[in-house]
């Protein structure tokens, strides 16, 4: 143990000259996430900030999910729940505050870096974002095309295997505007797990599908986790989807996370903003903030 | 009221700065990725073909009728002084160094910067750019660089064929329509035409080209606000690159020829 202490002292010593005070803190935090393996903290999220024009979106934000867990983040349309996830993957940067993910600050990492890092990510977007000029098995089989050695024959078997599992059959050869709007999710859905990632970000997974595909598609988030041992953030409104898939729920509410606790924990909430909303009232004090602006 | 004059050319000036930064900036890391692995040459030769072979039959009309109309008014021209006989010189002439290219270039633009602006705006707006981004695969790569190379390599090819119709169109109305003699319509059109001329014609198309794609692929990229955001953003990619060919036209050939 005093060993553990003054390698760490030292180490923090030399970089102190090397690195300056920032730097000493990054290297706590990385024994810290190295020394607590059991809670290691994959995705941390540190007081984000992020405007367009005069709409501040995010209001220091912060939120920690750890490794192999599945969050979900709930809240109103419009708070800012797909800015948040697209902040977290690097589409959008910040304004103000870091996103570390697995210890790297990917607002400071090269742009080489940033491609490197987004291959352990799978993103299912809101509208599907398929590629509109490419057949299905295109779509599901892109990541495999651009970053593998996989013949074309290949990729279309495991793209078709994939398709399969989410309920859809016989559609590979279609265009995306051949489908319906649920299929497309589907199809998002197919190519975000396709490259088997380690973290996954779906967001709203389940809106726009009937109540059976819907909840086959929780089953499948549930599968995720607990079969590859996936990190996901789900954004959802559905309040079934997220007991069902979430060890954990933030609720996300002007900007900030208001709170962060289990399925249980969130359903016992003291804070009558979380109640409104679990409960979907009209009434209330989300509804009272609203009227006076 | 001169305060808000000033105010407004500090503003369109800031803006001017603004945006052609950004495009050389664009133009700049395309450039840099060309030289990057992998190289996907199934994108760039798809690209070719649409900028290339589609152009064909556009071009060659251009070309054609605008030889045709040259050999018409320099015939009436010349005719005042009897010089009839150089009709071949200047129709080769202006076809090779400037109206080859520049019409080409126009026209290129009006139908293959278009497409390129709408295309890439259309992805733009409905988030498969951000889709690239999630999947680890650089647009600038994958969408801009094969635009840019085919444009690049197209638009000189384009500008051969367009100088060939031009040169066979004035032909076909000197000797035709005007009667001119044919022996001495073509002795003139090659006895004065030099290396120089139609290298400099290619030169000015493979710019233009570059011009056409980094304009449109810009204007596409970065397009905002739905449907009607792509709707302007065609427009503007379309009549920036032509006022640049324009532009770019003068100051290459005061420059350098
Ligand atoms: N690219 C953008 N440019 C400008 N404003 C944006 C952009 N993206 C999001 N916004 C704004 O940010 C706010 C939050 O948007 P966001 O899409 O994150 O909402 P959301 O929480 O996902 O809502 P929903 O549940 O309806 O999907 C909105 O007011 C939106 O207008
Ligand atoms: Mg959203």
């Amino acid at each position: 143990m005093y060993l553990v202490s003054c390698i760490l002292f030292f180490s923090s010593c030399s970089s102190w000259f090397n690195l300056g005070i920032l730097g000493i803190l990054a290297h706590f935090r990385h024994y810290f996430i190295m020394l607590s393996a059991a809670e290691k903290t994959l995705i941390e999220v540190n007081d984000v900030h992020k405007s367009f024009a005069h709409n501040h979106v995010l209001r220091g934000l912060s939120l920690a999910i750890r490794q192999g867990e599945s969050m979900v983040v709930i809240g109103g349309s419009g708070t800012g729940k797909s800015v948040l996830i697209k902040c977290i993957i690097g589409i959008l940067s910040p304004d103000r505050g870091n996103i570390f993910v697995a210890g790297q600050d990917i607002g400071s990492l090269k742009e080489k870096d940033l491609y490197q890092l987004r291959k352990k990510f799978g993103m299912l977007f809101q509208a599907g974002a398929l590629f509109d000029s490419m057949k299905v098995w295109e779509n599901v089989g892109f990541g495999l095309l651009q970053h593998t050695t996989l013949s074309k024959k290949e990729v279309k078997k495991r793209a078709i295997e994939k398709l399969n599992l989410l309920g859809l059959h016989q559609i590979e050869d279609l265009m995306p505007s051949e489908l319906s709007g649920g299929m497309r999710k589907r199809v998002s859905l197919a190519r975000a797990i396709a490259m088997e990632p380690e973290i996954l970000l779906y967001d709203e997974p389940t809106t726009g599908l009937d109540p059976i595909r819907a909840d086959t598609i929780n089953a499948l988030i549930v599968e995720m986790r607990k079969k590859i041992k996936v990190t996901s953030i789900t954004i959802t409104h559905d309040m079934v989807s997220a007991y069902k898939v979430g060890d954990r729920i933030a609720m996300l509410y002007q900007g900030k996370i208001i709170e962060v606790g289990t399925p249980d924990e969130i359903k016992n909430s003291t804070s009558a903003i979380v109640q409104q909303f679990i409960q979907g009232k009209a009434e209330g004090p989300i509804t009272q903030a609203e009227a006076q602006i | 009221m001169l305060n808000n004059f000033f105010h407004l050319i500090g503003s369109v000036s800031i803006l001017f700065l603004q945006e052609s930064g950004r495009i050389t900036l664009l133009l700049w890391k395309a450039v840099l990725l060309t030289f990057q692995r992998p190289f996907n040459l199934k994108d760039i030769l798809r690209q070719m073909e649409e900028v290339g072979i589609k152009s064909m039959p556009v071009v060659l009309i251009t070309g054609a009728f605008t030889g045709a109309v040259l050999a018409l008014q320099s015939y009436t021209g010349f005719q005042r002084f009897n010089a009839e006989t150089f009709v071949g010189t200047v129709v080769a002439l202006s076809i090779t160094r400037e109206l080859g290219p520049v019409l080409t270039g126009l026209m290129v633009s009006g139908r293959v910067g278009s497409s390129m602006a709408a295309e890439l705006g259309t992805m733009q707006v409905t988030e498969q750019i951000d889709a690239l981004y999630t999947l680890a695969v650089n647009p600038i790569k994958y969408l801009i660089v094969p635009r840019l190379l085919a444009a690049l390599i197209m638009m000189p090819v384009l500008v051969i064929f367009a100088d060939l119709i031009g040169i066979a169109g004035g032909y076909f109305v000197s000797v035709k329509v005007l009667s001119s003699n044919p022996y001495t319509y073509m002795e003139r059109t090659w006895n004065y035409l030099e290396l120089n001329d139609i290298f400099s014609g290619l030169f000015k198309a493979a710019v233009f080209g570059v011009i056409i794609a980094t304009i449109s692929c810009y204007q596409g990229f970065f397009t905002r606000g739905g449907a009607e955001g792509v709707g302007r953003a065609t427009t503007k990619a379309v009549v920036l690159s032509c006022l640049l060919i324009l532009i770019f036209n003068y100051i290459i050939t005061a420059l350098l020829f």
